[in-house]
């Protein structure tokens, strides 16, 4: 028990650093930019099949992750030049209207180039084998995505917290008209933001390869979950995307395992096996609702 | 003035003359297919047209309609795999259910404003679309099927074109309640709410409570949506709950024109019209419909029926 | 004619402090019903204070308010509007894209909540011909009746604010807490808008916060001079222009 309770932490940890690196950059643009972005799942599945792609060619898997990350980098930057700087000032409904709209385009583009069929994408061959760790096998895979995670994490709270770009962010994020006094050119600030989150979406898409399928569609069940994360975390706050990811990783995670266990010990196996996993699906959400109901901004509220 | 607003409701009688011919036209064509599919955008004219109503009336950017739209599908599929057939049970029922599930959800969602309303909704409806696929008794991930469409006593919903009638039927009811509550003196203190919500709030307005039942009536009339499409498809499906699905009504809705009467009629036929007309042309249409939203949300900002409408 | 002189609002050893700050030191102010108040004070004596803690939107740290003989220290804003307190504001608070009509008939529509008005679905509210009546009233008497039909964003500064005190009056309040209902406005506004709070004076209770002395020496029944945070006079406006105090504190700047 106690070792599946531990594997499961990890698998937590896992999705949930994850989904801070899908969550980073969508509450930064939301709450800087004020701009609503249903779009970002799809940055995710571009980085996911450009990774497949690029490492079923070159047979490496670090080429498929920077060519990910170069390439929705890229993507990422047209998109903000040509289109999603002219929807920040405009209001909510217009934002959810053009970016359901490169939902539909993006899926449709990676239809025509990929087909239907989801591609496949596997660990690199080192980290393919378990590891022994605390007394038990763990797959290496998910450790390496651990590492990274964490690794990046840090790197952003460094960049965030000791940089002048990201007092500029900070700033930028609980009041705009500030960090423009301070002499920031917001415009570039933007679009750096952009290709930030783009890359970031694809390291994570790509990571999440192997787990999970390289699919249509993928985006955007994930995108609602990264939404989940930055409400629960406070928009606009980069700690406040850490701790929800995580949280929500491992909520979601322990719950999947755990609640029809426990549920068995409390009602009849029937009511536990039906209850169970409906229960499981919807912790996040109740979390979510919970902390919106005590707290209306979050955990870490960013602006005043 | 007076002579413009006769030849306003001369153009709506006819339309509806025209929407009312269009089965025997297409039986006497041969194309009963359209039968079918003009029936279904008849259906989600109805359910974009109800989230206009929250959206546009009430001034609520309500992201989880979808849910209240499944509901009401699942409550006929349900009652119908209980042997419960009739219409005058089950549709009044499903738009009870959708009532229901918003009075609760509104109550609380309500508490928030803003980014924040627009994400509780949707997770709200996020929660119901995962418990409903988790129920084994509800079918699961694929949905639970009809055995027959509802009997509505003297209509034979199995003809096509007696669905599409009372769908027709139903729209048009719900339209004319939508002009009377407008003007109504409810419909007038949503207006005031939309513009100045601090200003009624000062006055003495009980706002928490007058858009709680605007929540509620566009989730119940979501609700009727929802029956209406369980038996044009002979099916409750869980994507009708899903968030796409909530994202697809809005879309139509600002497509159409947020706060116009007609905004979720018009966005419902050219969204639905576009994909249809691709359809027949590319396998790609979505490539198409995507750009043609850009288009709009660049060049048409108050939405196809803004169109019309210039300075007022 | 008793009912003249009754004191409908009271307010005793007022205090209510911003940090050190003590914005309200022990107010006690009493009016009474009918009469035009008038309050007056320097730049920060604490005169919107005042307005607040009265019309409920700040709560006082100590002391007591009754209105009508009802303590309503504690009360909700909401619940001071329904026992008859009405406020207008310093900025323009109106339904910018609705007619002039439409805004006083909301106001009228709001003061009938208790039988449930505004939950009516079905009639048009174009159909309740004593309501429209009643705005169209309203609107005649601060001298709107010709632009009843204009959006309110349409009609200048002026007419904005006399727009604002139909809606008020509208909702027939038993005490009206006018806030610089002259702000912004130029000499011929600020006139007309004098000369409707006079056409009040006798039937309507006003408490009314202003800086310009000519005004408030015509208009007011009676006369409050604020000076950091407490009332240092209180009376008619000619006893009140002789208070030595009342020279010295204020009235002096404003002479020299």
């Amino acid at each position: 028990m106690t070792q599946l309770v531990l594997e499961q932490i990890l698998n937590g940890l896992q999705f949930g650093l994850m989904l801070f690196l899908l969550a980073a950059g969508l509450t930064l643009v939301f709450g800087i930019m004020d701009m609503i972005n249903l779009s970002h799942g799809s940055l995710y599945m571009g980085g996911a099949y450009l990774g497949a792609a690029a490492a079923q060619a070159s047979g490496s898997f670090l080429v498929g992750v920077v060519a990910a990350m170069l390439g929705m980098a890229a993507v990422g930057f047209i998109l903000e030049i040509l289109l999603l700087r002219r929807l920040y000032a405009r209001d909510h409904l217009a934002q959810v209207l053009a970016t359901f709209a490169l939902i539909l385009i993006a899926n449709e583009i990676v239809h025509m180039i990929w087909g239907p069929q989801p591609l496949m994408l596997n660990p690199p061959e080192l980290l393919a084998g378990p590891v022994d760790i605390f007394g038990f096998s763990y797959p290496a895979y998910r450790l390496f995505i651990i590492t990274v995670g964490l690794g990046i994490a840090a790197l952003l709270y460094l960049l965030v917290s000791h940089t002048r770009v990201g007092m500029w962010v900070r700033a930028g994020a609980s009041n705009c008209e500030m960090a423009q006094a301070l002499g920031v050119d917001v415009r570039r600030l933007f679009t750096g933001i952009f290709m930030l989150g783009a890359a970031l979406c694809a390291v994570a898409g790509v990571l999440l390869g192997p787990l999970l399928a390289v699919q249509v569609g993928m985006g955007e069940s994930i995108l609602i979950l990264a939404f989940v994360v930055i409400v629960i975390g406070g928009i606009g706050s980069i700690r406040g995307a850490l701790v929800g990811s995580l949280l929500v990783g491992m909520v979601d995670t322990l719950g999947r395992a755990l609640l029809p266990t426990l549920l068995r010990a409390v009602a009849s196996p029937e009511v536990a096996a039906h209850l169970g996993p409906a229960l499981a699906s919807i912790m996040i959400y109740l979390l979510m609702a919970g902390i919106l109901f005590w707290l209306p901004q979050g955990l870490f509220p960013s602006r005043a | 003035m007076k002579a413009h607003h006769r030849h306003g409701i001369q153009l709506e009688i006819g339309l509806l003359i025209f929407a009312a011919a269009l089965p025997l036209v297409l039986q006497a064509l041969g194309e009963d297919y359209y039968i079918s599919f003009t029936t279904r955008l008849l259906i989600f004219a109805l359910a974009a047209t109800s989230l206009n109503f929250v959206v546009g009336y009430g001034g609520m950017i309500a992201f989880g309609h979808a849910a209240f739209f499944g509901i009401g599908a699942y409550v006929v599929a349900l009652l119908m795999a209980a042997d419960v057939t009739s219409a005058w049970i089950a549709w009044p029922l499903a738009l009870c259910g959708a009532a229901l599930a918003a009075l609760f959800i509104g109550a609380i969602s309500l508490r928030t404003r803003g980014v924040y309303f627009i994400m509780i909704t949707l997770a709200f409806a996020q929660m119901i679309f995962y418990t409903i696929i988790s129920l084994k008794s509800a079918g699961g991930d694929d949905g639970l099927p009809l055995e027959q469409r509802s009997s509505l006593t003297p209509f034979n919903l199995a003809n096509d074109a007696t669905l599409y009638w009372v769908t027709l039927a139903v729209l048009a009811a719900c339209l004319i309640a939508l002009k009377r509550l407008a003007a109504s003196r409810y419909g007038r203190a949503l207006a005031g709410l939309r513009q100045n919500e601090a200003r009624m709030e000062a006055l003495g307005y009980p706002v928490h409570r007058l858009k709680l039942v605007c929540f509620v009536i566009g989730a119940a009339v979501a609700g009727l949506a929802g029956a209406l499409l369980a038996n044009q498809n002979g099916l409750a499906s869980p994507s009708q709950l899903y968030w796409t699905q909530s994202g697809m009504l809005l879309v139509m809705v600002i497509l159409g024109g947020v706060g116009q009467r007609y905004g979720g009629i018009v966005g419902a036929i050219a969204l639905l019209g576009l994909e249809e007309a691709l359809s027949q042309v590319t396998e790609h249409g979505h490539l198409y419909v995507g750009i043609a939203l850009l288009l709009v949300v660049l060049y048409a900002p108050r939405g196809l029926a803004g169109l019309r409408v210039h300075q007022r | 004619m008793s009912a003249l002189l009754e004191t409908l609002l009271e307010t005793k050893g007022l205090k209510r402090h911003f940090g050190g700050l003590w914005a309200a030191n022990g107010v006690d102010l009493k009016v009474k019903e009918f009469e035009v108040h008038a309050l007056i004070g320097p730049n920060g004596a604490g005169k919107t204070t005042l307005i607040h803690l009265i019309s409920g939107g700040l709560l006082p740290n100590e002391g007591g308010i009754t209105f009508s003989g009802i303590d309503i220290t504690r009360q909700s804003m909401h619940g001071r509007v329904a026992l008859g307190i009405t406020r207008s504001y310093q900025i323009t608070q109106i339904f910018p894209h609705l007619s002039l009509l439409e805004n006083v008939r909301l106001a009228v529509q709001a003061r009938h909540r208790d039988w449930g008005s505004s939950f009516r679905f079905w009639r048009p509210a174009s159909a309740d011909f004593p309501m429209l009546e009643e705005a169209e009233d309203w609107l005649g008497r601060v001298g709107l009746a010709e632009k009843a039909g204009a959006l309110a964003c349409d009609v200048s500064h002026g007419e904005q604010r006399a727009l604002e005190l139909a809606m008020a009056l509208a909702t027939r309040p038993r005490l009206l807490l006018l806030d610089e209902p002259m702000a912004g406005m130029g000499p011929e506004e600020s006139a007309h808008m004098a000369n409707l709070i006079a056409s009040l004076k006798g039937t309507q209770t006003v408490l009314l916060v202003e800086h310009d002395m000519d005004i408030v020496f015509r208009l007011a029944d009676r006369v409050s001079v604020l000076v950091a945070g407490r009332i240092i006079a209180s009376g008619a406006p000619d006893v009140v222009r002789e208070y030595p105090e009342v020279r010295r504190a204020y009235l002096g700047d404003e002479l020299q």
